[in-house]
């Protein structure tokens, strides 16, 4: 089948999201480049999965609301959608920003999570290890950046954006930058209270990340009681890109091993 | 028409190579290309130029505020402010900063204008600021909450200077029990407040609206682009039900003055074009961090910023825009009132020193402009540009 875009409303917040597949349900939050187009990765895990993928509050094709200030916001939003949605044993997953607010939501409450899959998690800081300034890079450093294999990159760039994309694209930053400028991608606080995450929780890290240094896997690992890292080789900091099988099939054994 | 000698104090000591290696002279650029030698001679040097400026005949000095870049060396303009309140004795003393939303508590800024203003017994003007989009990247401030905090902090400042103290101030992102700003500013209710930007609409709505009235500058841009602003502020007070006048509007641009127009180009260009190349190099991503501009006007400014930002300029390039004034003072007083005459400003806010230009030739052209220039407007009133709707 293939997937649907629609919206729904959830906290004031006209919210788009895509849908596609049946089975258990997988939500996966976007990073901070957005959900715009369904990408091969999630059509993979459809196979198996019932994929659904919002855009943020304040992202993409979805409303800024007023109340939208921090992830921890957003955690709650994320709470208050997989009730909207009826959603139980929800395998969420998350990708650099999205990982963060997975995270944000699992200290809340992970009773309706049944796995949780971190990629490339922002949300932490490790004292010495110096993230990508992503408010620095031009658009063409930002897509090389992203990748271990500059043929990704090359291939992003190839086609230049429209007009709509352009906007998109800086609506995504400023959403970005109003949760993660100050202090940069990551909440103080919520290293303290990972130890009540609780759901198997699944970290995966590329072994070439520019953006967020795969130093972070260990570290959200010795923070989330019980957790697996895995570090995909040859791979930057959008797995669900450069590796989508390989990530959708660790994915699959990960949370198909939790039944 | 007021005149205003602006100051940037850039490094002007920057080796021009820099550029080699760095991709601007902001955020970035290592500090071990400044040498604290020649900034303490650079620094009395301008000082001196400023307070010169007082005693020729400008109305007013202005000092500016950045941060971590060659550009200007001011991040505290309250240390330059001060130590001019004491040897100036006639001008008003402007301070083009403060950058309000890269401040955890606006309420220094509340004390430090008040202590300025009362040591010069109201010479004081007050400059309020968002700063430059590199700012946010230099001071860690979250660009995306610039326009909120700028406007919370600017409330926090005029109620500290206007409402009997202590009083209690609740907002987002400021919240104080006991608000009892001491001292309280020599003038009454509050010094005169300006507005440089660089033509953002919500600063001009902002700037314009009747409870504030302040004056709006409008800093280094093409002479097109002014008038397009200063329109705007004009249409927006129509709109709220007044009418703006030349003291609501000013203009800052580097200003050159010499015997002939010939001489004056020859003397200037490299100064200039140190200036714009050099001084003023930066990627986008350092000028408009995201939320820096609402998404509305990102992308007319962004198109507008090419000319001011990227690619080499020549002073041809610079003269033909008129974001540069150079000539004789026969073509300044010329220039000057048909600008004056078209888009109806009451400030003009020259920058004599730019870029790496020696002190011998600041005090030329200082001094022709004051003599030459500066009496050619006295006693005239300024003129306003026909209204086209009434």
């Amino acid at each position: 089948m293939p997937h649907q875009e629609s919206f729904v409303t959830v906290a004031g917040c006209k919210t788009r999201l895509m849908r596609g597949g049946s089975g258990e349900p997988l939500l996966f939050l976007h990073g901070a480049r957005g959900a715009s187009a369904w990408l091969p990765f999630w059509e993979t895990l459809s196979k198996r999965f019932e994929v659904i993928v919002p855009e943020h509050p304040g992202f993409g094709g979805s409303d800024m609301p007023d109340w939208l200030d921090n992830t921890s916001d957003l955690a709650y939003f994320y709470l208050d959608f997989i009730d909207a949605l009826k959603l139980t044993k929800v395998n969420l997953a998350g990708v650099s920003l999205g990982g963060w607010i997975a995270a944000e939501i699992a200290v809340r409450d992970d009773s309706t999570l049944k796995t949780m899959t971190l990629i490339a998690p922002a949300g932490i800081h490790v004292k010495g290890v110096a993230k990508g300034d992503i408010f620095m890079w031009s658009r063409e450093e930002m897509t090389h950046n992203l990748f271990h294999d500059p043929a990704f990159a090359s291939a992003a760039l190839a086609i230049p954006p429209s007009e709509a994309e352009q906007f998109n694209e800086m609506k995504n930053r400023l959403a970005t930058a109003k949760l993660g400028w100050q202090p940069r991608l990551y909440n103080p606080d919520l290293y303290k209270w990972l130890h009540r995450v609780q759901v198997p929780t699944l970290i995966v890290f590329g072994d070439d990340d520019k953006v967020i240094p795969p130093a972070y896997g260990p570290a959200f690992q010795k923070l989330i009681p019980g957790s697996q890292l895995e570090i995909i080789k040859d791979c930057g900091h959008a797995p669900q890109i450069e590796k989508a099988q390989e990530l959708a099939q660790t994915m699959t054994s990960f949370i198909e091993a939790r039944r | 028409m007021k005149f205003f000698f602006f100051h940037l104090m850039p490094y002007a000591a920057l080796d021009p190579d820099y550029d080699q290696k760095y991709n601007s002279a902001w955020v970035t650029l290592p500090n071990s290309y400044y040498d604290p030698k020649i900034g303490h001679e650079l620094y009395n040097r301008y000082l001196d130029e400023l307070e010169y400026a007082d005693t020729v005949g400008f109305d007013g000095i202005c000092v500016n505020e950045h941060h971590s870049n060659a550009y200007g060396m001011m991040p505290i303009p309250g240390v330059m402010a001060g130590a001019l309140a004491r040897r100036t004795k006639n001008c008003k003393i402007a301070v083009l900063g403060r950058a309000l939303p890269l401040l955890n508590n606006p309420l220094t800024v509340a004390e430090e204008f008040a202590m300025l203003d009362t040591i010069t017994g109201g010479r004081l003007i007050a400059g309020f600021v968002r700063g430059i989009g590199a700012e946010y990247h230099a001071w860690g401030a979250n660009p995306a909450e610039s326009h909120d905090r700028f406007h919370e902090a600017h409330d926090l400042i005029i109620q500290g200077w206007t409402r009997p103290g202590p009083f209690a101030f609740e907002g987002k992102y400021y919240h104080f029990n006991y608000v009892n700003v001491w001292p309280r500013p020599y003038q009454q209710p509050h010094p005169p407040v300006w507005i440089p930007s660089q033509g953002s609409r919500e600063t001009i709505e902002w700037a314009a609206h009747p409870d504030r009235k302040y004056t709006y500058l409008q800093t280094f841009s093409p002479v097109q682009a002014l008038a397009r602003y200063m329109q705007m502020y004009r249409e927006t007070a129509d709109r709220y039900g007044w009418q703006a006048g030349p003291e609501n509007v000013g203009w800052a641009i580097p200003t050159y003055c010499a015997e002939t127009d010939e001489i004056a180009k020859r003397e200037a260009k490299a100064h200039i074009e140190f200036f714009f190349n050099k001084l003023l190099r930066m990627p986008q991503e350092m000028l408009l961090p995201p939320g820096y501009l609402s998404l509305a006007s990102m992308q007319g400014v962004m198109a507008a910023k090419r000319t001011l930002s990227g690619g080499v300029q020549t002073i041809d390039d610079l003269m033909e825009k008129a974001i540069f004034l150079c000539g004789s003072p026969a073509t300044l007083r010329e220039k000057l009132e048909q600008y004056q005459a078209q888009i109806g400003f009451g400030y003009l806010l020259p920058t004599m020193q730019f870029g790496t230009l020696p002190h011998e030739l600041v005090k030329k052209s200082t001094d022709l402009f004051a003599n030459e220039v500066i009496p050619h407007f006295r006693g005239k009133a300024d003129k306003q540009p026909a209204r086209v709707s009434a």
